[in-house]
């Protein structure tokens, strides 16, 4: 194993650390503008890491400046995309999703409509 | 004068990638440069300014590091509310007010806001920018204008 | 081979990550949290093509990972500008 390995290896998997995070973010938060959170910031900082562990195990040559320009290249278009979908949500009046179970409750009596009033029914009940 | 830079970049940019130096690869280089240099030589720089083209540049690298520490301590906040049992997020829309002179000031400073710690930008412009916080906390780091004064320091003037 | 090895690893949590972003992508109530999903997936093919070059040791495999983040990052511009406006002008 050589120093220049370990190195690569360290990068990597912190790199694909913050991707997985990244990944598990955009699944888990409820809202759609948390949602954007991870995919402006983990992603971008997680490929940086990850090239950069390859742009060290492959020393300095063209293969390096190519990965260097991905790099710069998402660096730019990541968060510009995540503002640009922001945008669009929010120009198209996107709301929160409890917001949107509400409004939903009040016009339509679905089975998905009770089952979403029975979790807020059992929530305060635990909570008192 | 921005024909000759753009048609310059371009070229160094297909050198970079191709890696040949076969005469037909370098002769296909130079028509397309040209064309695209052509087409679109106002794109790029449109008025060019050398002087303060380059201090520009020259603060941008040193905004830099600042902004690589601030998206490393986004990431750890990130990881802090991913990995939470309860995910304690309160959610909030900020509205900010501002006053950049160049289009340029106001990209870096939506880009920064993205990836400065719990805020994203929902809408950027010279005047105002509407700003989604993940949690109060975060939102009065940006509030305390510390971020907007050092893009400003950038821009000069 | 070791090194090999990293990168295969490498390769294949991040192939995990894209299943979990999928969920997102096909889930998602919205069309926005479809093309959320869709730009997330997008960047971390990009990193895996460039983790597949340097499995198969075939450089070639960047300038596809250059042409996709390119690629990616104009479809998601397209998608939300043609549900914004109904078209492409």
């Amino acid at each position: 194993m050589e120093i220049k390995t370990i190195i690569t290896a360290i990068l990597l998997a912190v790199g694909c650390f913050f991707m997985v995070v990244a990944a598990i973010g955009v699944v888990r938060f409820p809202d759609f503008f948390a949602r954007l959170h991870p995919c402006g910031k983990g992603d971008t900082l997680g490929q940086a890491l990850v090239i950069l562990g390859l742009m060290v195990y492959e020393g300095f040559t063209l293969v390096s400046v190519k990965l260097l320009i991905i790099m710069l290249f998402i660096f730019l278009a990541n968060p510009t995309s995540a503002h640009f979908i922001a945008k669009a949500g929010y120009v198209a009046g996107v709301k929160s999703v409890d917001e949107e179970l509400e409004e939903e409750c009040a016009h339509a009596s679905s089975l998905a409509c009770g089952s979403s009033t029975d979790k807020k029914v059992s929530g305060v009940d635990s909570a008192s | 004068m921005s024909f000759i830079l753009t048609f310059l970049l371009m070229f160094a940019f297909w050198m970079l990638l191709s890696g040949h130096f076969d005469f037909i690869l370098v002769t296909l280089g130079v028509i397309s440069s040209l064309l695209v240099a052509y087409w679109s030589h106002d794109l790029i720089f449109g008025k060019v300014n050398f002087g303060q083209g380059l201090m520009r540049i020259l603060r941008l690298i040193r905004y830099l590091p600042w902004l690589l520490w601030q998206i490393v301590l986004a990431n750890f906040h990130l990881v802090y509310l991913t990995l939470h049992p309860k995910m304690p997020i309160e959610p909030a829309f900020l509205t900010i007010k501002t006053d950049f002179k160049t289009d340029m000031g106001v990209a870096i400073f939506a880009n920064s806001i993205t990836l400065t710690p719990g805020t994203v930008t929902l809408e950027a412009g010279r005047k105002q920018f509407v700003v989604h916080a993940i949690s109060k906390y975060t939102a009065e780091g940006l509030l305390s204008g510390d971020m907007e004064a050092r893009v400003k320091e950038i821009e000069g003037q | 081979m070791s090194d090999a090895l990293i990168f295969e690893i490498a390769a294949i949590v991040i192939l995990l990550a894209v299943f979990l972003v999928l969920y997102r992508t096909i889930v998602g109530p919205r069309l926005y949290d479809r093309a959320l999903g869709a730009n997330v997936m997008g960047t971390k093919t990009v990193v895996l093509l460039a983790l597949i070059g340097f499995i198969y040791a075939r450089p070639d495999f960047l300038d596809i990972a250059l042409v996709y983040a390119l690629i990616n990052f104009i479809a998601t511009l397209a998608i939300l500008k043609y549900r914004e406006t109904w078209g492409l002008d």
